[in-house]
């Protein structure tokens, strides 16, 4: 039989009754569908969260006093219990460690801020110019304090959009000049950050920046960091650059090798690899769940074909009758279920396009949709086809033609 | 043409065996117009099925065109029927679905033959069954009994075979409709076919040169139909 001839029989048999047909490849398309766009939408949010990570700052490494913490509470309460860190720490690592391109001390906690009568209770964080590089971080109207300030112990406020529309109202102008108070002290306000956008782990845009000094006199009462931020020249060198400052840090602190760390350095990579493979494992977790509703329109398939079988004994008795050979009416029916999955995998297909398009329209997630989901949804689909076709094809070869010709 | 010597089918039901086709012998030339008679049950059916190489006998020979029959397996006994046996059937067992020429082409699509070359012997078949061309793109099941059995016959006839194996071909059929097939099937015969026709009734028997009459398993008579040979 030609192949352009069983193409021809198997789509005549798959329009006769497009009704069952379609029914038949709805589980298929359904199946695909899903499978596809979840491993979209999966992709699109390893890829979102790797974004937001880096959009904290590139090739970061946090060091933190105390004892250790959970990722992703950077927002510390007030300072950590143990307090280590120093600014001659951080000089000390700017100083003696190679593969750095800035440190930044930082110190953090939360106070009440007051303007105009405007309550409002947000982070404050005391640090150098040398933070806005550090954390991709930029001004968007007035400017941010200098290094001068920061040691004149200056009560200036950089404050960010969210800050500013709580204190003086949705996109307030002329903010800056104004004074707000900070726990009591009264600050001048002298630029607004640029909108960064939440980033899930906390949002600069809710922050207020003053200098390093100022909030150590002001609001810790001692010369002690919350953290120190380290940028690396490049991702490259970002575990040498732990590892040096490990060390040196344990000798600075007089610690014993092998004793207990009394600080704790974060490495970006780490958590941006951490919560890659935790979305991974969901998509993952996913896909199986769809994959197992192909495997239930697979079944919807075989039962197709069984009915179909049983209904067509005499046409298949005629065809060995007129000189068909088993293998003939094999490929035929087995033709037939795959041209049903195979449609079904290209709807499917399709669909699964357009949920990941209108997810990504809408901005919920950038779902990007990969050749390779797309050949694997097209495999897998024929191969369900194959599977779910085999048995009914086979009995159907395997019919002696005079009962089937005299099958009522 | 057709060489049978002490065919005997057997089946096996229950444990028990019975015997269908007892010993039965004959042989048929190229050209000849046969009639198989007997009474329900006596193995017609069983021995066309042998003939048409949709079955194998327990024992016994059957030679067709100089190749032994009864020994091939189930691939080769496909080739055989593709190639030398047109059949019709009581219920003319047409694709519903199909056109008119598809059914008649169909046999021809499992030799592999291209589309356009097919159609042309579909054409030439069905003219020779004796359908009009109003009625080449008709669906098969918007015909008449009789326009489907002629349907029915030009599949049988379009892979040019040996022998055309008609099973009760007028069963299912009007008396007036029945005298037109059976006619068909005498225009055939007489451009040169060699027909075997499975009847109950005499009246369809008489139609052919020949008739073997069987009964029980073994053949009671095998007598030339002189009634036939004067006509011609
Ligand atoms: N597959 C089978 N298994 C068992 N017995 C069978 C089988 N096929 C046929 N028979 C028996 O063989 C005998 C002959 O059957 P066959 O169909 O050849 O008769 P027939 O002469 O064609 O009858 P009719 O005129 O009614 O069509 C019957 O008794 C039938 O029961
Ligand atoms: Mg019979």
């Amino acid at each position: 039989m030609r192949t352009s001839d069983l193409l021809e029989e198997t789509l005549s048999a798959v329009t006769a009754n497009k009704t069952r047909s379609g029914l038949t490849m709805l589980g298929i398309v359904i199946g695909i569908a899903s499978v596809i766009a979840l491993v979209a939408i999966g992709a699109g949010a390893q890829n979102s969260i790797a974004a937001n990570i880096q959009a904290l700052g590139a090739n970061l490494l946090t060091i933190s006093p105390g004892a250790q913490r959970t990722f992703g509470s950077t927002v510390s309460s007030g300072q950590g219990s143990a307090q280590s860190l120093t600014a001659g720490d951080a000089d000390a690592i700017a100083k003696n460690i190679s593969g750095i391109k800035y440190v930044s001390p930082e110190t953090s906690g939360r106070y009440q801020i007051v303007a105009k009568g405007n309550n409002t209770n947000t982070s404050v964080l005391g640090v150098k110019p040398v933070y806005l590089p550090v954390h991709n971080l930029s001004v968007e109207s007035g400017s941010f304090f200098a290094d001068s300030q920061v040691t004149n112990y200056a009560k200036v406020a950089v404050i960010g959009p969210t800050v500013r529309d709580d204190l003086f109202g949705e996109n307030a102008e002329n903010v800056v000049g104004q004074t707000i108070t900070i726990k009591g002290v009264p600050f001048t306000v002298i630029g607004i950050t640029l909108t960064k956008g939440g980033t899930g782990f906390n949002n600069p845009d809710n922050n207020i920046y003053i200098p390093l000094t100022t909030a150590q006199r002001y609001f810790i009462g001692n010369e002690n960091l919350g953290t120190i931020s380290v940028q690396a020249e490049n991702a490259e060198v970002m575990t040498q650059v732990q590892t040096d400052a490990t060390a040196l840090l344990m000798q600075r602190h007089k610690i014993a090798e092998g004793g207990t760390a009394d600080f704790r350095i974060l490495n970006q990579s780490d958590i941006v690899s951490t919560a890659s493979s935790v979305t991974g494992v969901l998509t993952q977790l996913l896909a199986a769940v769809a994959g197992i509703s192909l495997v239930v329109g697979g079944i919807g398939i075989m039962n197709m074909m069984l009915t179909t079988v049983t209904e067509r004994t005499r046409e298949i008795g005629l065809r060995k009758a007129i000189g068909a050979r088993s293998k003939n009416i094999n490929a035929q029916f087995l033709a037939e279920a795959v041209l049903l999955t195979f449609f079904g995998g290209a709807i499917g297909v399709f669909l699964g396009w357009l949920i990941s398009f209108i997810v990504s329209y809408f901005n919920i997630v950038a779902a990007s949709v990969s050749l390779n989901s797309i050949l694997l949804a097209f495999s897998v689909s024929a191969g369900v086809g194959i599977i779910f076709g085999y048995y009914p094809a086979r009995k159907a070869a395997r019919m002696s033609p005079i009962e089937a010709l005299r099958y009522e | 043409m057709i060489e049978c010597s002490s065919i005997t089918k057997s089946y096996t039901t229950g444990g028990e065996e019975t015997q269908v086709l007892k010993g039965v012998s004959f042989s048929i030339k190229s050209g000849e117009f046969v009639a198989i008679m007997g009474p329900s049950g006596s193995g017609k059916s069983t021995l066309m099925h042998i003939l048409g190489a949709l079955d194998t006998p327990t024992s016994g020979s059957y030679i067709l065109d100089g190749k032994d029959v009864s020994k091939l397996n189930d691939d080769e006994l496909a080739d055989i029927r593709k190639e030398k046996i047109g059949f019709v059937f009581q219920a003319f067992n047409l694709l519903p679905r199909a056109t008119v020429l598809r059914n008649v082409a169909l046999p021809l699509v499992y030799a592999e033959m291209p589309k356009p070359e097919r159609e042309k012997k579909a054409k030439t078949a069905l003219l020779h069954a004796g359908l009009d061309e109003s009625r080449f793109y008709h669906l098969s099941n918007q015909l008449s009994g009789g326009q489907m059995q002629r349907v029915a016959i030009a599949r049988a006839l379009v892979n040019d075979p040996a022998i055309i194996l008609a099973d009760e071909p007028t069963g299912n059929l009007d008396t007036k409709t029945g005298e037109i097939v059976l006619k068909t099937f005498q225009e055939l015969n007489s451009q040169g076919r060699t027909i075997i026709l499975i009847t109950h009734e005499h009246d369809v028997a008489s139609h052919a040169k020949r008739i073997i009459h069987i009964k029980d398993g073994n053949i009671l008579s095998d007598e030339t139909n002189h009634h036939q040979i004067i006509l011609n």
